[in-house]
């Protein structure tokens, strides 16, 4: 399984010298494996994706975390919806709401000239919750987390390996440690023993304490939630807008003279290609 | 098998709160009460863990303003349990360290988002009347 990375930055996209190394562009990634594609949300770090000139794939599936602006704002920048040959899926989480509905709040004017009914290309959409699913080689599993609206995160296993991702997720909400009994931890079925995990990281413990019920994590409480799910690999991701490089740097640091954690972890980084076995 | 998001939330509200809280699952399994709620019962979570409900509808005794001991089936928590609705009632209770407490409770329902019913909950606090 191949895992691209698209867009790491958190709440809005952020572009500027300051911000060239770790990104700007908003929640994507995109996971393929023979010739199935699956896109993780629709933030701006989508609107380049050009895969499809290069390959015969004729579906693609934008698997949605939830519907906040940053990940669904490059939907209408997503080239392969105008292309009439193409069969594109989208999967969200259920609310009160249809799936339709909502998203057609944002495609449609006076938001977006276009509307999603208008959209060329052969478009279904999937409503799911704490749901399992298949897409071509890939078996699929959705989990409500804990951020504010209906939100899953996603575990998505390939033929060989485990790939999960929460962009937005703040397990530690109210509890003052992580319970010893993992079924009480949000998201902990998804990611345990994952390959690679990206998961939310946008505060740094010292910011955490201000910005608790937001539906985001520091990175201290994602390291050790990592730790906690033996994942191979960790990728801290949804950078706060306001953190330049030099911040990030300066906190990844930090964090590591502070831990000493056995598992390989990183900040994730627009164009990180990540093989997976 | 982790418990759903809306029990998960529930017992992050509970460890916030100065309320005893109990939390069960979906056939009255006491999979959770806080730290008020174990100076009511008069014992720790971590000593006892998860209780059937045959357990702990008896562990502290309830029972009514006559004195005479209240079936579980009574309890509010057990009611809300059976017909998934919420229910009150103060009583009587005898902690596991013998001291005699007047109380009352409110259970109620959680009904997830996808409209199925995932567990209870019971905030127990001091009874003005009885």
């Amino acid at each position: 399984m191949k895992i691209m990375i698209r867009g790491v930055r958190g709440s809005i996209p952020t572009t500027g010298p300051d911000t060239v190394y770790y990104g700007g562009n908003t929640s994507c990634a995109v996971a393929v494996e023979d010739d199935c594609i699956l896109v993780l949300d629709g933030g701006s770090g989508m609107q380049k994706f050009n895969l499809l000139q290069t390959t015969a794939v004729k579906r693609v599936d934008i698997l949605l975390t939830h519907l906040h602006l940053d990940h669904i704002q490059g939907l209408g920048f997503f080239n392969p919806f105008f292309d009439p040959t193409l069969d594109i899926h989208i999967w969200g989480p259920v609310s009160n709401i249809s799936l339709r509905t909502r998203l057609s709040r944002y495609l449609s004017p006076p938001l977006f000239p276009v509307l999603l009914r208008d959209l060329p290309c052969k478009l279904t959409l999937h409503e799911i919750g704490d749901s399992s699913f298949d897409i071509g080689p890939f078996q699929i599993e959705s989990r409500y987390v804990i951020h504010p609206g209906p939100t899953v995160g996603y575990r998505i296993k390939g033929k060989h390996s485990v790939f999960t991702y929460m962009p937005d997720h703040e397990p530690m909400l109210g509890a003052k440690e992580f319970p010893a009994d993992k079924r009480w931890i949000s998201g902990m079925e998804l990611a345990q023993d994952a390959d690679l995990l990206l998961h939310d990281a946008q505060y740094s413990a010292q910011q955490y304490p201000y910005r608790m019920g937001w539906g985001h994590s520091s990175m201290d409480d994602v390291a050790k939630f990592a730790e906690l799910a033996a994942v191979k690999h960790l990728l801290l991701a949804h950078h706060d807008p306001s953190n330049s490089d030099t911040d990030l740097n300066n906190l990844f640091e930090d964090l590591q003279k502070r831990n000493n954690y056995l598992f390989k972890y990183e900040l994730a980084a627009e164009g990180m290609v990540i093989e997976l076995p | 098998m982790a418990y759903p998001i809306e029990i998960i939330l529930s017992r992050q509200l509970a460890d916030c709160l100065s309320m005893p809280v109990f939390i069960t699952d979906t056939v009255g399994n006491l999979i959770f009460y806080n730290e008020p709620a174990e100076n009511l019962l008069g014992t720790r979570f971590e000593e006892t863990g998860e209780m059937k409900v045959e357990t702990w509808g008896t562990i502290f005794k309830p029972k009514d303003e006559d004195g005479n001991v209240m079936p579980p089936e009574n309890l509010p928590l057990v009611r809300t349990l059976k017909d998934q609705y919420p229910y009150h009632k103060s009583f009587w209770i005898e902690s596991m360290k013998g001291n005699t407490e007047k109380i009352s409770v409110t259970s109620y329902p959680i009904i997830g988002r996808a409209g199925n019913f995932v567990g209870a909950v019971a905030i127990f606090w001091e009874a003005k009347d009885i």
